[in-house]
């Protein structure tokens, strides 16, 4: 049951910078109503953060642009976005990722 | 037939307590991040913290990037506030998530808001996401049912991973790390299939993965998603304006 202090700093003021940006628009937009060009800007902002983090997660490797030929992930993502589109089913989705690549890896 | 359809329809309805729903909807990303949770476990552990840090951590910051970074970033001892700024820059993306769920509560009070955004995570918005696109409104109560069976289920994996730490060096082995892209492909596909504008999506998809990638040469992995997040949503808004 050990707590260093100097950690729990850390955890409180980390704790802290994550809550403010999670709760804070939550709050105070929701108080009145948005122009329509925002909304409209708002319901592009999940498909774009998806995206995004897809992009990241299966063409970054420690930080940087790993090259195509060896890059499992993305030779998985094919199966998994097919299985997407086929499907709709997020828990297929997932079993057919994680199945294509620890296939894939055998061979790669 | 008959009695298919009166399964049917028990199964999904609408009587049914809708924070059991959101429990349900958060069943498809469990493994992902139990999987995620656990292999962030063994990492904080192996960083040095104690158990009932990894707890505190879990508990209190829950967010795992940021929880990654906190134990990198404790290995090559940086000072307590270097890793709270990063971190503050990590997470400022979910200013962009909250931002987009806001229209979605307006009708509770600011108390009840923080507590819908308090555990807001990047999967428990794209389910969330993906059920309005469904159904056009979010139930609170489904929201929190969704928020606290992530939260939990995170929580257990965390400690989980730490207590097992000292049997397992190398949770990499179990193939288990492609879990969350696909979670994240997932939500990404059914989000575009869902809405009628399958087009545009597609080309702001593109336009996200191009900048957020390639932003990387110059930014940080997480600034380049806000720059490619804000960037994408801004010519889709201004491409459908347009038309």
């Amino acid at each position: 049951m050990e707590v260093r202090w100097d950690i729990f700093l850390i955890i409180i003021g980390a704790a802290f910078v994550t809550f403010v940006p999670r709760v804070v628009p939550l709050m105070i937009l929701s108080r009145f109503e948005l122009p329509e060009g925002v909304m409209r800007w708002l319901s592009f902002v999940p498909v774009a953060i998806m995206a995004a983090l897809v992009g990241q997660e299966i063409l970054l490797h420690d930080g940087k642009i790993s090259s195509i030929r060896n890059n499992v992930e993305l030779f998985a993502a094919l199966p998994t976005f097919l299985i997407a589109i086929k499907t709709r089913s997020l828990l297929a989705t997932v079993l057919a990722g994680v199945i294509s690549f620890m296939i894939l890896r055998l061979f790669m | 037939m008959r009695i298919d359809n009166v399964h049917l329809d028990t199964f999904s309805s609408p009587k049914e307590d809708s924070f059991i729903q959101g429990v349900r909807a958060c069943v498809p990303t469990l493994l992902a991040y139990l999987s995620i949770g656990f292999a962030c476990g063994i990492v904080q552990k192996t960083a040095g913290l104690s158990v009932f840090e990894i707890a505190l951590l879990s508990l209190i910051l829950y967010a795992g990037s940021a929880q990654f970074i906190v134990a990198a970033m404790l290995v090559t001892q940086s000072t307590s506030m270097a890793i709270i700024i990063t971190i503050f820059f990590i997470n400022l993306r979910h200013l962009l998530l909250s931002a987009a769920l806001s229209p979605y509560f307006r009708q509770l009070s600011p108390f009840k808001n923080m507590l819908v955004g308090a555990l807001l995570t990047d999967e428990t918005f794209g389910v969330a996401m993906n059920e309005a696109a469904k159904k056009k409104s979010i139930n609170e109560k489904w929201m929190h049912g969704l928020n606290i069976t992530a939260y939990l289920n995170w929580v257990v994996a965390n400690i989980a991973g730490a207590l097992l730490a000292q049997w397992i060096s190398n949770p990499e082995k179990f193939g288990l790390e492609f879990a969350l892209p696909a979670v994240f492909i997932g939500l990404l596909i059914i989000s575009i299939l869902d809405r009628s504008k399958i087009k545009l999506d597609v080309v702001v998809a593109i336009i996200a993965i191009v900048i957020a990638v390639g932003s990387t040469l110059m930014l940080s992995s997480s600034l380049s998603i806000i720059v490619g997040t804000i960037i994408a949503a801004t010519i889709g808004m201004v491409v459908e304006k347009w038309k």
